[in-house]
């Protein structure tokens, strides 16, 4: 039963270079020419692989997006054992200068960066 | 060519040093020579402080002169995968975008070592940002494993688990996103523990994806790797999913054997795909915990199959949110000539980041990105629910579960550099539990001809790593 994987390419192509390039502006990411034709061809091997998810009826399955909202759901597991929101307070912080002295450029109080321009 | 040498227990180096015989300077001194002499083949650290270490190991032996009670880790070296923070030392993550950060704050994981008595000789080589299969996505180069050193220690915490497995520390801290620690500890020949989701603090750790990231212990045995656990649990206020549970004695019942015990054996685990000798080497293991007295019985983890790619679309989905912050404008490498800040933040990131850690942030992107969050990172997070249910009926019937911890043995590096997918199916066995959030641990359990080290995977319920480590000692114990 394990769809095991042949290395063969895709019957269709899922990405585009323009995907990759739209989602690579996204991501703040600059690709050279031959990087965006790399990266093209490593997503559709990654989404064909992917694609199997679509085997699986999950019209009546909730979203899971962490660990504790599944043992909140287990009648076993006592209240104590779940993770809750710890109270809204102020506590300490950092030291600014500690932090600031990580900065590539700063004056000490703000990080200073090149000028901001419209894209 | 091997480079194995086995590191001293932490037992006998804290006895050693609370008998007076040894002190811990001789004991750091010790370690820092057989960095020295193996590392240059290995590779596994990417920062040592001799002066650090000394002056912790001197510290540790002033408290024993005066007659102190030394603490549980006293004067035992512990190394530090570099994607955890200790105040003033590197933080590289594996990356060059990291590259001259100093922390200004320390991991709690670490923090607990420090204050258990601990002496860290340096910071541990990894996959660039934990994204890896095999340690060769390190900007700083590739770790050799110490069994073969043509071959991948596994990763992406390969500098933990060959660090251990060369003897040059008792044990390291790992993390563990889709088999990070487990992966690796069966490449090296090693105990590595993934302790369940909540149980230690991921405060201090350079977040990969935080629905998955675990912190956990490397040591060349399973009452070493149980000692560190237990110094690392716990609640801590700076982790709001750190589990307020009490942490028990995770020693108490480790040499109780597995007699009566229900261990379930998942069929999905041994299908196609499965190395002869990796099978061979697991199922050898079985019938040995069925001779001691264990209840093995045959059981189906269904949806295993749909772990990787929900795996991947999970993983890269929160990568690539967690990654927007190295932007050059706080910390880390920035690009030098940017005119503009849109121009400096790309630039950064381009020069910044590896090919892997680009993939992911472009894959992640596109997953949550508009048209698309509905069919892949919606079906996905669904998929996750299923595999986790299907943990949660087993442990109704089985008080453990045993698997390989790989398909296969330790791979030549290069041998899977250039094909992304047959990559990431070297976890076909360790993201089902990351995705669960339940806790397992990597054992030694034999050898293939080559003399390859083979590991097998003990899972557990949510919070009870006890038992799999009573499992995992009496597996240890057999395979001696």
């Amino acid at each position: 039963m394990t769809a095991w994987y042949t290395g063969a390419m895709p019957e269709a192509e899922r990405v585009s270079l323009e995907d990759v390039r739209r989602v690579a502006e996204l991501g703040y990411l600059e690709l050279t020419p031959e990087e965006e034709t790399r990266m093209q061809r490593d997503l559709n091997a990654i989404l064909d692989y992917v694609a199997q998810l679509g085997e699986l009826d999950t019209a009546e399955v909730a979203p899971m997006a962490q660990v504790s909202e599944v043992l909140a759901a287990d009648a076993e597991v006592a209240p104590e054992r779940l993770s809750v929101l710890r109270e809204d307070a102020a506590g300490p912080c950092l030291d600014r200068e500690r932090v600031m002295a990580t900065a590539p450029e700063t004056d000490g109080v703000f990080f200073k960066v090149p000028k901001v321009i419209e894209r | 060519m091997t480079t194995v040498a086995a590191a001293e227990s932490i037992d006998s180096i804290r006895a050693a040093i609370a008998a007076g015989e040894r002190t811990a300077t001789a004991v750091a001194e010790s370690c820092l020579d057989r960095i020295a002499q193996a590392d240059a083949q290995v590779h596994a650290f990417l920062s040592v402080d001799r002066e650090f270490a000394l002056a912790q190991a001197r510290s540790i032996d002033e408290r024993a002169a005066k007659g102190e009670e030394l603490p549980v880790l006293a004067g035992v070296p512990i190394g530090i995968k570099d994607v955890l923070t200790l105040e003033g030392f590197p933080a590289t993550a594996g990356s060059k975008i990291l590259e001259g950060y100093r922390p200004p704050y320390t991991a709690t994981a670490v923090r607990k070592l420090a204050e258990a008595g601990a002496v860290f000789p340096g910071k541990l080589n990894c996959d660039e940002f934990a994204m890896g299969s095999s340690n060769e996505n390190s900007a700083y180069g590739p770790v050799h494993n110490p069994h073969a050193l043509d071959r991948v220690p596994g990763g992406s915490s390969g500098g933990s688990a060959a660090a251990v497995a060369a003897g040059m520390v008792p044990a390291t801290l790992g993390t563990d996103t889709g088999g990070s620690i487990r992966q690796p500890a069966s490449f090296c020949g090693v105990v590595g523990v993934l302790p369940t989701y909540g149980r230690v603090s991921r405060y201090g750790l350079i977040a990969f994806a935080s629905s998955l990231d675990r912190v956990g212990p490397f040591a060349g045995s399973v009452r070493d790797a149980a000692t560190v656990l237990g110094v690392i649990a716990g609640q801590d206020p700076m982790d709001a999913t750190s589990s307020p549970l009490p942490v028990p004695d995770y020693k108490a019942d480790l040499d109780r054997g597995v007699k009566g015990m229900r261990i379930g054996v998942p069929a999905e685990y041994f299908a196609e795909g499965l190395d002869a000798e990796v099978r061979s080497a697991i199922e050898g293991g079985i019938e040995k915990l069925r001779a001691e007295g264990a209840e093995i019985k045959a059981i189906s983890l269904p949806h295993t199959q749909y772990a990787i790619p929900a795996y991947y679309v999970i993983a890269t989905a929160e990568a690539s949110s967690n990654l927007a912050r190295f932007d050059g404008v706080r910390y880390g490498f920035r690009a030098p000539k940017a005119d503009t800040l849109a121009a400096m933040y790309r630039r950064t990131r381009d020069l910044g980041f590896g090919a892997e850690v680009k993939r992911r942030i472009l894959l992640g992107t596109y997953v949550l990105s508009h048209g698309y969050y509905d069919a892949y990172y919606r079906k996905a997070q669904q998929v996750r629910r299923l595999l986790t249910e299907d943990f949660l009926k087993a442990f109704g019937e089985v008080d453990a579960i045993v698997t390989p911890t790989a398909p296969t043995p330790a791979f030549r590096i290069g041998e899977k550099a250039d094909d992304p997918v047959s990559m990431y199916l070297a976890d076909i066995y360790t993201v089902t539990a990351s995705l669960a959030g339940i806790c397992g641990v990597s054992v030694p359990c034999g050898k293939s001809r080559e003399g390859l080290p083979i590991g097998m995977q003990i899972l557990g319920r949510h919070f009870d790593e006890g038992t799999i480590f009573r499992v995992g000692r009496a597996v240890e114990r057999l395979s001696a």
